[in-house]
């Protein structure tokens, strides 16, 4: 059946018509065309899709649009201040924290969560809370190095 | 994913008509479980029937010497929730071991033991802690919830509504995970609780069983040493290309002796 859905998406207000079934990461892509959020797998495993809903990181493929009925999603397109980079990206950007840029709107969305949760983390805590996003070129060093390195940017608001 | 109704009562009464009147209906709670398996075409529920807006499902609160964990609540919510890390902190850690950050924002205790896979790490907890899963209409044992490979007393419409978790005198979760999922390949809860020593592994069978023998000796010495050498049966242990049944086995003695010394802090 046809449904009509409204959300907040990067600060605006947007609705459309999607299925029951559809997910979120479908509505997102193909509805509103913000093709940032990507996909990787079909087992819910590799954060590609991750998004923030009402603040927190979820993995958009694994959630109906339905369920964001009302909601505030954040992706990476709102993410920049307009054509400033978000110091996580020119993070991403300086430490050579992407290679193919498949996982890498995943890996920012589930980082600002980190430094949400926990401001100055460790390498350990960046390397786990990253449990939930995959990588296949970098080895993830230099993710963690940028991760690392936006926190502490972010620190002192530079 | 084939088509489906959604629908999302307010209360457990609507959410038991909606799920009399249809005709494959489900349950849906966080969805780390069902809505990968909706994709994959392993489950076709004709009717989804979201628990989420029943507010009585959810929150942590203290009664008496328990524990009681709405089954609505979040993973990630139990991993850092100021009561469950105060009264059994092993629970808070098991929690916060579950998959990843963002299966812990969604995935629920409820979902997670009505599901009743048997790599999950709550089964452990509920049988390690003697727990009692509290329903729509009764409240059964831990000992007589999980009954088989993703089998549980439940009744078809049965709606899991909280867990009562009894504070232990000292607990420890240890697994050894599976590094692609984070799914246990062998758990293993120690617990010291009011009733006795227990051992609960999940894992590493068709459902978390406990180990007698483990209890025995732990209750004579609660220290590493004395579950160190005691291996249990491999007959019948799971057995894939995660891991062979010996290799478990083994591995259950190991995570057993790492969780009393995490126990004894
Ligand atoms: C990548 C990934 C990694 C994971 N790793 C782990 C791990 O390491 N350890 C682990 O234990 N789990 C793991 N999980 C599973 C996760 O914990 C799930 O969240 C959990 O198993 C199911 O909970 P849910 O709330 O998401 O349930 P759902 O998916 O919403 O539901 C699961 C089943 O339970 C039924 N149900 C839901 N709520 C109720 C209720 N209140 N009463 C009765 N029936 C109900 C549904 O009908 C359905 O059949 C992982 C999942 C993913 C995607
Ligand atoms: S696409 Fe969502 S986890 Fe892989
Ligand atoms: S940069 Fe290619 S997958 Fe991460």
């Amino acid at each position: 059946m046809t449904i009509t859905v409204s959300m907040t998406v990067n600060g605006e207000e947007r609705s459309g018509t999607c299925e029951e079934r559809t997910l979120l990461v479908t509505f997102l892509r193909e509805t509103l065309r913000l093709t940032g959020t990507h996909v990787g797998c079909d087992t819910s495993q590799c954060g590609a899709c991750v998004v923030h809903v009402d603040g927190e990181s979820v993995k958009s493929c694994t959630m109906l649009t339905v369920q964001a009925e009302g909601r505030n999603v954040t992706t990476i397109e709102g993410v920049a201040d307009g054509d400033t980079l978000h110091p996580m990206q020119q993070a991403f950007h300086e430490n050579h924290g992407l290679q193919c840029g498949y996982c890498t709107p995943g890996m920012i969305m589930s980082a600002l969560d980190l430094i949400k949760h926990n401001p100055d983390p460790t390498e350990r805590e960046i390397r786990e809370h990253l449990e939930g996003n995959l990588c296949r070129c970098t080895g993830y060093h230099n993710i963690v190095k940028s991760i690392r390195a936006a926190a502490d940017k972010m620190a002192t608001g530079a | 994913m084939y088509a489906f109704s959604f629908h999302q009562p307010e209360t457990l009464e609507e959410a038991k008509r909606l799920f009399g009147e249809s005709d494959d209906p489900r349950y849906l709670s966080g969805g780390h479980t069902l809505l990968p398996s909706m994709k994959l075409r392993l489950a076709t529920p004709s009717d989804l029937i979201e628990l989420n807006a029943i507010e009585s499902l959810k929150g942590i609160s203290i009664e008496g010497d328990n524990v009681v964990v709405g089954a609505g609540t979040r993973h990630g919510d139990v991993a850092q929730s100021a009561d469950v890390l105060a009264a059994i902190p092993a629970l808070a850690d098991l929690a916060g071991m579950i998959g990843d950050f963002q299966v812990r924002n969604r995935g629920t205790l409820g979902g997670s033991i009505a599901n009743a896979d048997p790599a999950a790490d709550y089964p452990a907890a509920i049988v390690g802690l003697n727990a009692t899963v509290k329903t729509d209409r009764r409240e059964i044992a831990a000992d007589d919830y999980f009954t088989d490979l993703f089998e549980t007393a439940l009744e078809e419409d049965e709606i899991v509504t909280a867990v009562s978790f009894p504070t232990p005198v000292r607990a420890a979760y240890m697994k050894f995970p599976n590094p692609a999922s984070r799914y246990a390949i062998v758990g293993v809860f120690v617990a010291e609780t009011a009733g006795g020593i227990r051992v609960a592994v999940t894992g590493a069978g068709a459902s978390v069983f406990r180990v007698v023998e483990m209890e025995a000796a732990l209750t004579v010495n609660f220290a590493p040493e004395a579950v160190a050498d005691i291996l249990i049966p491999d007959d019948d242990l799971n057995s894939d290309i995660h891991a062979a049944n010996d290799y478990r086995a083994h591995l259950v003695t190991v995570m057993a002796k790492r969780a009393v010394e995490k126990a004894l802090g």
